[in-house]
């Protein structure tokens, strides 16, 4: 029998949740540094470099084109610019893009931002909305709503979120004319404040609805189950039986506990956007991470292109763990230890 | 302390029953009866206990009288059920939902599963108090700490905080019934409250019951399959068999001259043979409880029963009544045990 137990002192309780960050921290140190060397020796097995891409665009005469690897360093064996690559990796150079004629840093530090709110949105969004439509249609299993609900989560499902880009463009954007087919503000407007809020917000709509209706369809599906599970569980008929508003019912004492697989939803969701959000990027003209990789990669900017695939990896990494401290947060059977 | 509960519900026999379930039916379909025509009642401050096999209807009538049965089953229910005097099963959602936890209350069966797993134990027993007596949250909690240290919870303060899973079986029984007494009911059902607990927390658990149905003059409902728990807690027991009611009376007279043969084969069937009678010695009842959809014809007991006649085949037979001065019975046979031939009776 659990008695009386004396409460542990506040050391005593920070102790595992510090000995739980300090090896999750070394994990992450090893994977990046697989991550890495993963990147580095798969990019050397891709032919061509951005001197023959510059050398295709503009008259080169070979000799020029030997001084000119010489002088990026890039005739150097591939072992030896790896080295190089993680010495300064190590002193948080992530090197310089010749394209772009800025540190990586610089130019991952001005891109990131569209992603990130490009990803936070998302993720806001379609948790919001695929929650709703999940806990609504398991109220009312085997009704035409429930029936209704699921067949637009499974058209969301199946439409790649390129296909609804570019429908939202003709119909919003081209038809009705009511938001912005591309790009993340007015170019030359010069606005401030909340008009530059505004117009930001009314550029993020299209994309983020792109982005989000294909998870809006998978937490629908997921809160359903879980809430169709939960529902029948003991203590739901407990709150019931202790006279608990059936509101608070349904979404206090069942969906907090249904929410749980959806937290582990919303975390891979995260860690795919990062990286995925290209074709989105790309059709609404957004200078976010995914276009820049993209770009990166036709111009054979190496550097840039680690760059944008450490960020994403240290990302993923991160997200993971926030996801991990969540669990321990929201279900307090989980332990850190 | 029982008995004295004992003594003064037999004192008001006169006042109308605090429970009132007078001829309750449910079916999943129509070809598979769950209940069948179930009256009994229940006096202020008196235990009754319901005792049959699993699959008898016992869980069903306690979800029935708390309305709480899944909505096809509750679509199919008849008969009525009066607490106080009002039909329950008349009621609207918002009445029922503000009656169930303050004038009746429940403590279910497995502790565990029965306690929301993410929420601390104080914050559940303070949430009946809150949506029942609008106390704001402090005064909730201080309450719920009060309740707590009432059912034998050691230090609990501390425990408040505690989630489910960071408590024993025992104590987190002792969790659910002090969110089962925090509003005070009239009523309190328990449904099999001991089964899932150590058998030396059975009766802690049964004392603390007792106890403080002693201290608080509710009436408690006993679901149980335990003749032992019965004999300990109970004024008065309706015996269940496939879904219908077959013998009821007080404890004391139900167990030492049961009237209908299953309930002998009952307590024949305990162990310790305490209320072994008349030299049978049966130890268990052959056969099992025949399925809602497979029930037989006449007696619904019969197939299984040692005094079986040809009659017991032909007829379901109806409930007898012996309203015998300060200790009625009733039972539901031709062939009652126990008690004069209908041709020996003056």
């Amino acid at each position: 029998m659990a008695d009386a137990a004396v409460p542990r002192p506040a050391a005593d309780r920070l102790r595992p949740a510090l000995r739980f960050l300090g090896r999750r921290l070394l994990q992450a140190l090893i994977v990046m540094l697989l991550v890495v060397l993963l990147n580095f020796s798969v990019l050397q097995l891709a032919p061509g470099d951005m001197i023959s891409v510059l050398s295709g665009s503009s008259d080169m005469t070979a000799e020029q084109m030997v001084s000119l690897r010489a002088q990026y360093g890039l005739d150097q064996p591939w072992l030896a610019r790896l080295g190089i690559y993680l010495f300064n990796l190590a002193q948080f150079d992530l090197g310089y893009s010749f394209r772009n004629a800025a540190p990586v840093a610089t130019v991952i530090a001005e891109r990131f931002p569209t992603t990130l709110i490009l990803v936070v949105a998302s993720v806001i969004v379609s948790l919001t909305v695929g929650t709703l439509m999940g806990v609504v249609a398991a109220r009312r299993a085997g009704s035409l709503a429930d029936l209704v609900l699921l067949a637009v989560a499974l058209v969301f499902y199946a439409t790649p979120s390129f296909v609804i880009a570019i429908v939202l463009i003709l119909t919003f954007g081209v038809t009705l004319g009511w938001l912005p087919i591309g790009g993340l503000v007015t170019v030359g407007a010069g606005l401030t404040g909340w008009a530059w809020l505004a117009d930001l917000v009314a550029h993020l709509i299209l994309p983020v609805i792109a982005l989000c209706t294909f998870y809006v369809a998978i937490y629908a599906r997921l809160a359903r189950a879980s809430m169709l599970e939960v529902s029948s569980l003991d203590y739901v008929r407990t709150a019931r039986a202790k006279g608990v508003p059936e509101w608070r019912v349904v979404y206090v004492h069942a969906l907090r506990n249904a929410l749980l697989p959806l937290v582990t939803m919303a975390g891979l969701q995260v860690s795919s956007l990062i990286g995925g959000a290209i074709l989105v990027e790309t059709v609404f003209g957004l200078p976010g991470m995914g276009r820049t990789a993209y770009d990166a990669i036709f111009e054979r900017d190496t550097n840039l292109l680690l760059g944008v695939m450490f960020v994403s990896a240290l990302c993923v990494v991160l997200v993971s763990l926030v996801v991990d401290l969540l669990y321990v947060l929201l279900d307090p059977r989980v332990s850190l230890e | 302390m029982t008995s004295s509960t004992r003594a003064s519900a037999s004192a008001e026999a006169l006042p109308a029953p605090l429970l009132a379930v007078t001829s309750l039916a449910l079916d999943a379909d129509p070809s598979s009866p769950l209940i069948e025509d179930l009256s009994f009642t229940l006096d202020r401050g008196e235990t009754l206990a319901i005792v049959g096999e699993s699959g008898c209807g016992k869980s069903l009538t306690s979800l029935a009288v708390m309305q709480l049965l899944p909505t096809n089953l509750a679509r199919s229910a008849r008969g009525k059920i009066r607490l106080d005097g009002e039909d329950l099963t008349r009621m609207k959602p918002r009445q029922l939902q503000r009656l169930r936890g303050d004038r009746m209350a429940m403590i279910f069966q497995e502790p565990l599963t029965a306690l929301n797993p993410v929420m601390s134990v104080g914050a559940q027993i303070a949430e009946v108090l809150r949506d029942h007596r609008g106390l704001s949250r402090a005064v909730a909690l201080s309450r719920a700490e009060t309740l707590l240290g009432m059912v034998g919870i050691p230090d609990p303060g501390a425990r408040l905080g505690d989630h489910p899973h960071q408590l024993s079986g025992g104590m987190r029984q002792r969790v659910t019934i002090a969110m089962a007494m925090a509003c005070e009911p009239d009523l309190i059902i328990a449904d099999e409250p001991t089964t899932a607990l150590d058998v030396t927390v059975q009766a802690q658990i049964l004392r603390l019951l007792a106890d403080l149905q002693a201290r608080s003059g509710m009436a408690m409902i006993m679901i149980t399959h335990d003749l032992g728990v019965v004999r300990q807690v109970a004024d008065r027991m309706v015996v269940m068999y496939a879904g219908t009611m077959v013998e009821e009376g007080r404890v004391a007279d139900v167990l030492t001259r049961p009237h209908h043969p299953y309930t002998a084969g009952l307590i024949a069937a305990r162990p310790s043979g305490a209320f072994k009678q008349d030299g049978r010695k049966l130890n268990d009842i052959p056969g099992m409880v025949p399925a809602p959809s497979a029930r037989p014809a006449g007696c619904l007991f019969q197939p299984r029963c040692a005094q079986a006649r040809p009659d017991c085949a032909a007829a379901r037979p109806e409930v007898a009544e012996d309203a015998g001065g300060t200790a009625p019975r009733r039972w539901r046979c031709f062939h009652p045990l126990n008690r004069p031939e209908p041709g020996e009776e003056s």
